[in-house]
C-alpha cells in the first residue's frame, strides 16, 4: 500500500493530489457542494417517504387515497412540473451564451408552470380538508400532508429564488456569481421534479388503486 | 462535472460557431430527455388506471419505471454522467442512493415486522 501511494505520487517533490489538472473550476466545486445538499435533501425526504409508506394503512377509519385522489387533476400537477423543469433547462441554455431575453423568457414560462403546480396542489388540499380530510382526521393523512406538503414548500421556496435571480439578472447581470446561483438554481428545479417523480408513482398512483 | 454545454464556463474562449452548436447540442439533450420522461410519465399513469395488467405486479411496474425516470432526469437534465469531471457527483449519488435505500426498506421491512407482532386488538 505504502509502495503503491509513493510511486502514484511520482516521488520527485510533486505534492500529493487526485490528478495533475489542478484544482477544478469553481463552478464545478459550487454545483459539487449543491449536489451534496441536494442530495442530503433527498435522504430526508426518504426518510418521510418511509414514514408515509408505514402509515398508508392507518386511516384509523377514515378516508383513504382511493376516496381522496383525482388521477387527473394529478397528471396536469405532473405535466406543469415536468414542463417547468424542460423551461429551466433552456433557461439555463439562454444563460451560457448570454442571451438576455431569452433568460427572462425561459425564467418566465418555468415560474408560471411552478405556480400552476402549486395552485392545483394548494386547491387539492383545500377540497381535501373541507371534505373533513385533514392532517388530524388519521395517521395516513398526517403522513400525506407532511410528504405533499414538504415537496409543495420546495417548489414555493423555488419560485421565490427564481424570482430573486432574474432580479440580480437585471440588476447585476451575467457576472461569474449569477451564473453559478443560476446553476444551483436550475439543479434545485430539476432535483424536484425527480422528487415528485416518486411521489406521483408512490402515493397517487399506488394510492389511487 | 462533464464539460457539457451547460457547465460551460462563461468567457471560454470559444468561437460563435463552436457556442452554437453546444447550444444545439444542449437543446437536443433537454429535447431526449423531456421525450423520454412524457412516455415513462404516460406509462405509469396507464399503468396505474388500466385493467389489461395483472394487478398486484402494478406496484413493482410503477417503482420500476420511477426508478428509470429518474435516472433519465439525473443524465438529461442534472447531467450526472460518466466524464471524468463527473466521478465525485457519482460517488456522492451512490452514497446517497444507498441511504435512501436503507432508510425506506430498513423502516418497511422493520415495521411490517413490528405491525405483525401487535396485539390483535392494537391494530387498525
Amino acid at each position: 500500500m505504502t509502495t503503491a501511494l509513493t510511486i502514484s505520487h511520482g516521488g520527485h517533490g510533486v505534492p500529493p493530489g487526485p490528478s495533475m489538472d489542478g484544482p477544478a473550476p469553481k463552478r464545478i466545486v459550487v454545483s459539487y457542494g449543491f449536489w451534496i445538499f441536494l442530495l442530503s435533501d433527498i435522504v430526508m425526504f426518504s426518510a418521510i417517504f418511509a414514514t408515509y409508506s408505514v402509515l398508508v394503512q392507518a386511516t384509523a377509519g377514515g378516508p383513504g387515497g382511493a376516496q381522496l385522489f383525482h388521477l387527473s387533476t394529478v397528471a396536469v400537477e405532473t405535466a406543469c412540473l415536468l414542463l417547468s423543469t424542460f423551461t429551466c433547462g433552456l433557461m439555463s441554455l439562454a444563460v451560457n451564451i448570454g442571451h438576455r431575453a431569452a433568460t427572462y423568457l425561459g425564467g418566465a414560462i418555468t415560474f408560471l408552470l411552478g405556480a400552476a403546480f402549486l395552485t392545483l396542489e394548494i386547491r387539492e388540499f383545500a377540497a381535501m380538508i373541507a371534505e373533513g380530510a385533514t392532517p388530524e382526521r388519521s395517521a395516513f393523512l398526517s403522513g400525506f400532508f407532511t410528504l405533499v406538503g414538504c415537496h409543495g414548500l420546495h417548489v414555493t421556496i423555488g419560485l421565490i429564488w427564481l424570482t430573486v435571480m432574474m432580479a440580480q439578472v437585471a440588476t447585476k447581470g451575467f457576472t461569474a456569481f449569477v451564473h453559478r446561483r443560476l446553476l444551483c438554481f436550475s439543479l434545485f428545479w430539476h432535483a424536484l421534479d425527480i422528487i415528485w417523480v416518486a411521489l406521483f408513482s408512490i402515493v397517487y398512483l399506488m394510492g389511487a388503486r | 462535472m462533464d464539460i457539457t454545454p451547460h457547465d460551460r464556463a462563461p468567457g471560454d474562449e470559444t468561437t460563435p460557431e463552436a457556442r452554437r452548436d453546444e447550444t444545439l447540442a444542449g437543446l437536443q439533450a433537454y429535447l431526449i430527455g423531456l421525450g423520454l420522461s412524457l412516455i415513462l410519465t404516460a406509462t405509469s399513469f396507464w399503468a396505474a388506471t388500466t385493467s389489461a395488467l395483472w394487478a398486484p405486479g402494478v406496484a413493482i411496474g410503477l417503482v420500476v419505471l420511477a426508478i428509470a425516470q429518474m435516472g433519465v432526469h439525473l443524465v438529461f437534465f442534472l447531467h450526472i454522467t460518466t466524464g471524468p469531471d463527473n466521478v465525485n457527483n457519482v460517488l456522492a449519488l451512490a452514497f446517497g442512493v444507498m441511504i435512501v435505500g436503507l432508510v425506506v426498506i430498513g423502516s418497511l421491512w422493520i415495521m411490517v415486522h413490528l405491525n405483525a407482532n401487535m396485539m390483535p386488538s392494537a391494530t387498525g
